[in-house]
């Protein structure tokens, strides 16, 4: 994954609560199996009209945020089904960042492995960030989100802050230590042969 | 400690463990399916072109597969995967794939208990947000993305934070005409889609102890329209019969501790349950059904890991027995063993005299994926979990949740009725 420092953009407002996986990447498109490509097919059924044209109503398809790496959207962002193409999709159309008052768990965790930051703010900033029209940077290493109307610090755990800013691979983290595990694994068989 | 940190303190070798604690657990099973094995596949891809070598995988053994979102094949992508999947079992070893057309298949989440997969005290993890319906028997069940599924399929472990647990008790039996399904909707009603993320819903009270095994199972499956990590119920007497007839009976139960800790415990009273619906479009927008009784209906589903069960089709039946619908119907059996259940008890009769198409076991128009989704300003009642926009099919179509009770007595006046109305 490619390292996570620091993003300049301005953000696209997304003003909906409980935005579920199925508006982020319809089911249609589950069927694909390659990790990319998934971009051209986020948020589809609101990003186009039935005939494959952009709906000029829908905020992504508004220019001014053409080049936009920052996601605002409102609570519980990424419910219900835990498909991962919905990280990928994000990821691929060109999000870095997605922000909002709260996350579903299983996308939250999905974000990480992917490369993407999820951030938790409270209403207040959030509202602030949807009213600013200015362009917002997001710091990792100092934790910080700024614009001429925000400036606060956000909260991330150490761990997933780690693999953003050196743009880990999780598994291939554990795998690196492969050998330790498994010379683990065969002390801890002997001695503590009930937990296998 | 309560009976999800007592699973999870044995999983990761402590004594003890609280809400927040991060650990390390063993996992003991692992699900993949159509959709989120193909999506594993192409994260181990992913990492073999860094040059890692995956030749195979942690256990083979505690892994199994289940063909359920786009079968039977909806297209020719779908039918590939099912061939990718199938190469995939072969590759690494895995003996438990349930196959389409081959005896036993079904929904993940059906077979999970129908098939005794998931014992009582175990950690089971799968690539799907409703693997948490397995909870009910008394394992801890979450559903993990696909990245997280690979690294489970490698490693055989997965860090959790430890949940909080809020508490459901039910107290008394609840009255004929409400099922669980009525239960569960009207919890998210009030705690939100939102009110348990990241928190175990754990159901108990006289209430439950009644419920039959499957009606547990609709309670600790919609555990994921109101965002939790897991749902569990403690097991009993009849967890352990359910498991014998399936022919399990080697386990090590888990329960909590007399001085458990919950976070919150909320208290219903049976008796004031009623037949509840879910109104486009979230599971928390609910109401009694006799308010949405001038409400006209398209089509009627029963199917799905929710509202297909063996006791779904029972109670689906005892309604339309004797009467015709006035909508397209459908029933789905949750797997094919149900669907021989319900011909050997004559319940397929029944379906088939009402008009009623009866089809093979798929997650298929619950997912929006195929046979059977909706068309624009189609409105349906479903015994399914989720009615988002566009979720059983176009965008601007409209599903009603409710209890199979619910879905067949609207089956058979065309309108949302409560099941106690009919005549």
């Amino acid at each position: 994954m490619e390292p996570f420092k620091k993003i300049s953009s301005i953000a696209t407002p997304l003003d909906k609560v409980n935005v579920d996986t199925d508006q982020i990447i319809p089911k249609q498109f589950l069927k694909l199996i390659q990790k990319t490509g998934f971009g051209q097919y986020l948020f589809y059924d609101w990003r186009y009209e039935k005939d494959g044209t952009p709906r000029k109503d829908f905020v992504l398809n508004d220019s001014k945020y053409k080049n936009s790496k920052i996601l605002l959207t409102r609570s519980n962002f990424g419910c219900g089904s835990s498909r991962e193409h919905a990280a990928w999709a994000l990821l691929d159309f060109g999000f870095k960042v997605v922000i909002s008052t709260s996350f579903a768990d299983i996308f939250f965790n999905n974000c990480f492995k992917n490369g993407i930051l999820p951030i938790k703010v409270d209403e207040h900033i959030l509202q602030k960030l949807f009213e600013s029209k200015s362009e917002i940077e997001i710091d990792l290493e100092k934790q910080t989100i700024r614009n001429n109307d925000v400036n606060v610090s956000f909260h991330i755990e150490p761990h997933w802050k780690k693999i953003l800013l050196e743009g880990l691979d999780d598994i291939a983290i554990t795998l690196n230590y492969d050998d330790k595990i498994s010379k683990y694994e065969n002390v801890n068989r002997t001695s503590n042969p009930r937990a296998f | 400690m309560n009976i999800t940190e007592k699973i999870l303190a044995k999983a990761s070798g402590k004594n003890k463990v609280s809400p927040d604690d991060v650990i390390f657990a063993n996992v003991d099973k692992v699900m993949v399916h159509d959709v989120s094995g193909p999506g594993v596949i192409a994260v181990f891809e992913k990492l073999k072109k860094t040059g890692m070598k995956i030749e195979k995988l942690w256990n083979p053994d505690k892994v199994w597969v289940a063909e359920d979102h786009f079968v039977p094949a909806a297209d020719k992508i779908s039918a590939q995967n099912v061939v990718l999947l199938t190469q995939f079992t072969k590759d690494y070893g895995i003996k438990k794939h349930f196959k389409y057309g081959m005896g036993q298949y079904g929904i993940c989440h059906t077979l999970s208990h129908e098939e005794a997969m998931v014992l009582p005290g175990e950690v089971y993890v799968g690539g799907d947000s409703h693997t948490n319906t397995t909870g009910a028997l008394g394992a801890f069940a979450a559903g993990l993305g696909h990245t997280d599924v690979a690294y489970v399929l490698l490693n055989g472990k997965i860090w959790f934070k430890v949940p909080e647990t809020l508490y459901f008790k039910l107290n008394g039996k609840l009255p004929d005409y409400v099922m669980a399904k009525d239960l569960i909707l009207k919890i998210i009603g009030e705690i939100g889609t939102d009110g348990a993320a990241y928190k175990t819903m754990q159901f108990g009270g006289s209430g439950v102890s009644e419920m039959s095994v499957e009606e547990r199972l609709t309670l600790t499956n919609m555990t994921t329209e109101a965002g939790a990590k897991s749902g569990i119920i403690e097991p009993d007497q009849k967890i352990r019969d359910y498991l014998a007839q399936r022919g399990a009976t080697n386990y090590n139960e888990v329960h909590g501790d007399s001085d458990a800790q919950y976070s919150k415990i909320y208290e219903y009273e049976a008796s004031e349950i009623e037949p509840i619906v879910a109104k486009p479009f979230s599971p928390e927008n609910i109401t009694v059904a006799r308010e949405l009784s001038s409400i006209p209906l398209d089509k009627a589903y029963i199917g799905s890991c929710t509202g297909a069960k063996l006791d779904d089709l029972r109670a689906a039946a005892k309604i339309l027995k004797g009467r015709t619908v006035k909508i397209r119907t459908e029933v789905l059996p949750a797997a094919i063993s149900i669907f021989r259940k319900a011909m050997d008890e004559g319940l397929v009769k029944i379906f088939m005299d009402a008009g009623v198409m009866v089809g093979p076991p798929t997650c298929g128009a619950c997912c929006g994926a195929h046979m059977g989704v909706l068309a624009k300003d189609e409105v349906c009642i479903s015994t399914t979990n989720r009615n988002f926009p566009g979720r059983m099919g176009h965008v601007e179509s409209k599903t009603y949740l409710a209890s199979p009770l619910v879905a067949a007595a609207s089956a058979v006046t065309g309108k949302i009725t409560d099941p106690r109305d009919l005549k």
